[in-house]
């Protein structure tokens, strides 16, 4: 099977992220880069797959020179091939420009599935799985939680956990899966593999390489831009209502209604 | 000099650093109160290569550097430092069979060893014979095919978990620590039984035994190295086994230090989180300095071992300041976290317990003054 993976680079969870000078960005300085988490289990089911009916894991990533670390990473996890899209012009993608990019490396290689996180933990949009599947023209299953492929066949069953139920859908391959916690458990890479992944393939490619002209991408081919962002305002401090419980009680009650507008 | 790491040396690091934050810094807590030997862990180190990093693949290692070594023990200890100095063990085991096993013996016991299907301990101390190790009275006697020992280790660590002991005894008495020789001792050879189990201040998901020898029959092609050789041989695992825990103390520390900041942050005296006030700002500036001397140090030591040079004074030296320095970091964060720190209830308490054993094992902190003096002293001006 040809297997592709698409991942973003995302802030560490654990970073605290400081907005930039222009209102727009977040201050990368200081900041730790990972895989975006829900990529991992995306990165993880492509191996199994993989490992279980043989073939070979592109994994594909936009972004500027830090991600090749992201990209190296899932090498060390068992992909084997990386190839990182990257141009000035790509710099402020929206979501959809974002899929357009990938779409046009993905047009360029054999493929019989393609894997993306359900969700990048930066932006948190979940369309980038979305728009992928639609410029591609496949079928797409997104938030999968338990997947079921069948390469001769080229069908695949995918189980989604969707409110209150389960919902379990089936599609043709090639097709686009989103994926969701619980899918699996992701692989840490081992030691020998961290050093191998230096040695596999790390492709480049610019928006000349992929076709694109620069007004299709970035900021110029965006519909959606950001206009500014800013942190939520810090946490204010708690009260403490002391006194006769019958008075804290109907305090309470008023500050919930009046203050807090809860009840 | 700045100390730039290589792209896989980094990404050792960070995946290390995750597998530590998240399987086991979770639970180490645990471990540590009910004595537990964390055996999953164990081996699913064993599976991502962390038992026998040095070893190269061929022998079913990981074929790393020490500079990756040192990245990953720090990153362990920094989770949990029981589980480290069960894994600082058996890369320790791992380097006199490399160095001075034979072909059959690297085949039946480093692979499995380095791969982690089963772990190993390193026995020299003795009821009788710490720092002084050449004063060791466990004696192995040749007959028809087979070394007969008689004797008991102390402190052996790992020692009911190992399958596999590198064990020193003597072979020739007359000839003080030239005729001590190494032996590979399996668990089950007629005569070999774990003694007492110690109850420790610290380190407690690890195992720390007696090991008893009663007219234990050791096959003579477990000899490991030449007679005589095995002073030298223990030695030298010591040396690089210092770098080891060098590297747990600056783990430990670094621990120390990330929860005492995030505990000063939050903790509020006289209106204000305390570490606003001076007194705790300073010590923090210090633990912090002093944690990244050590680094350095200890990574300078392993830089020196990987490119073959000598390194036995610089790998003395960041043991001896990197577990100075935990004990000192250690007493500080738990000072941070005031009576709090004190309870059980948050991990500082186990940091400052575990830390307290760095000076002491693979050499006291006055033997390693006395190998760095001696080769200070040595050096011609
Ligand atoms: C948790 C733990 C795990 C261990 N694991 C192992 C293991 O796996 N394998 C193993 O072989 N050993 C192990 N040890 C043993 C450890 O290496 C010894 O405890 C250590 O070498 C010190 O020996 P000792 O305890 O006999 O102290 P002693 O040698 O009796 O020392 C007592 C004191 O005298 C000082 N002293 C001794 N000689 C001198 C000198 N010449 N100048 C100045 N001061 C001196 C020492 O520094 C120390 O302060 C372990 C110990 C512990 C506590």
């Amino acid at each position: 099977m040809n297997i592709i993976v698409c991942i973003k680079q995302v802030p560490d969870t654990t970073t605290k992220v400081r907005v930039g000078k222009d209102g727009k960005h977040i201050d990368p300085g200081g900041v730790k880069f990972i895989v975006n988490t829900y990529d991992d289990f995306a990165v993880e089911e492509a191996i199994r797959l993989k490992e279980r009916f043989g073939g070979e894991v592109t994994v594909i990533s936009m972004g500027p020179e830090r991600v090749k670390e992201a990209l190296r990473m899932c090498l060390a996890m068992g992909a084997d091939k990386a190839i990182q899209l990257w141009d000035p012009a790509f710099e402020d993608s929206d979501p959809y420009t974002t899929a357009l990019i990938l779409s046009k490396a993905i047009q360029q290689l054999p493929y019989d599935i393609i894997f993306c996180g359900k969700q990048a933990i930066d932006r948190d949009t979940m369309s980038v799985p979305v728009y992928l599947a639609e410029l591609l023209g496949l079928p797409q299953a997104t938030l999968v939680v338990k997947l079921e492929v069948d390469p001769n066949a080229r069908k695949f069953i995918a189980y989604r956990d969707i409110e209150g139920a389960k919902e379990v859908i089936e599609g043709l391959l090639p097709a686009v899966i989103s994926t969701q916690w619980k899918l699996n458990e992701p692989r840490y890479p081992t030691l020998p593999n961290i050093m191998k992944a230096k040695k596999k393939e790390l492709k480049e490619l610019n928006a000349a390489a992929l076709g694109l002209d620069s007004a299709q991408v970035g900021e110029k081919g965006s519909r959606v831009k950001v206009l500014s962002m800013e942190l939520p305002p810090p946490r204010s401090k708690g009260k403490i209502l002391k006194g006769d419980p019958r008075e804290v009680c109907r305090e309470l009650v008023r500050l919930l209604r009046e203050e807090a507008k809860v009840i | 000099m700045t100390f730039q790491l290589t792209e896989e040396q980094r990404m050792i690091q960070m995946t290390v650093r995750e597998f530590a934050r998240k399987e086991i810094e979770p639970i180490a807590g645990k471990w540590d109160r009910e004595s537990l030997f964390p055996e999953e862990t164990i081996s699913k180190m064993a599976e991502m290569g962390l038992l026998g990093m040095m070893v190269p693949s061929e022998y079913g290692g990981a074929g790393l550097d020490t500079v990756s070594y040192s990245l990953a023990m720090q990153e362990i200890a920094y989770a949990c430092a029981s589980t480290s100095v069960i894994m600082g063990v058996n890369n320790l085991v791992c380097e006199p069979l490399l160095k001075f096993g034979t072909e059959a013996q690297k085949q039946k016991y480093l692979v499995p060893l380095a791969q982690g299907k089963f772990i190993g301990s390193f026995a020299l101390t003795e009821p009788g014979a710490g720092s002084d190790a050449a004063n060791q009275k466990t004696s192995a006697l040749l007959k028809d095919n087979f070394y007969i020992l008689n004797g008991t280790k102390m402190f052996i660590t790992s020692g009911s978990h190992a399958k596999v002991f590198i064990t020193t005894a003597v072979t020739d008495k007359a000839a003080r620590h030239h005729g001590i020789s190494a032996f590979i001792v399996e668990k089950g050879m007629p005569g070999f039984s774990i003694g007492k189990i110690e109850d420790k201040m610290g380190l407690r998901a690890s195992d720390t035994t007696e090991l008893i020898f009663e007219n234990c029959r050791v096959p003579s092609e477990n000899l490991l190295g030449k007679e005589g050789e095995g002073f030298k041989i223990m030695m030298a695992a010591l040396d690089g086994g210092r770098i080891g825990i060098a590297s747990q103390s600056v783990g430990i520390a670094q621990a120390c230090l990330d929860a005492a900041t995030r505990y000063a942050k939050k903790r509020e005296a006289f209106g204000q989180p305390i570490a606003e006030f001076q007194g705790i700002r300073w010590m923090i500036a210090d633990m912090a300095t002093e944690i990244e001397a050590a680094r350095l140090l200890t990574l300078q030591a392993a830089l020196l071992k990987d490119r073959g040079l000598p390194f036995t004074k610089e790998a003395s030296m960041a043991k001896l300041f990197a577990s100075e320095m935990v004990n000192r970091v250690a007493y500080k964060a738990l000072q941070i976290h005031g009576g709090y720190g004190y309870l059980k209830d948050f991990p500082v308490e186990r940091y400052y317990r575990d830390a307290r054993v760095t000076t002491i094992y693979e050499g006291t902190s006055e033997i390693q003054r006395n190998v760095i003096a001696k080769l200070v002293l040595s050096t011609e001006d």
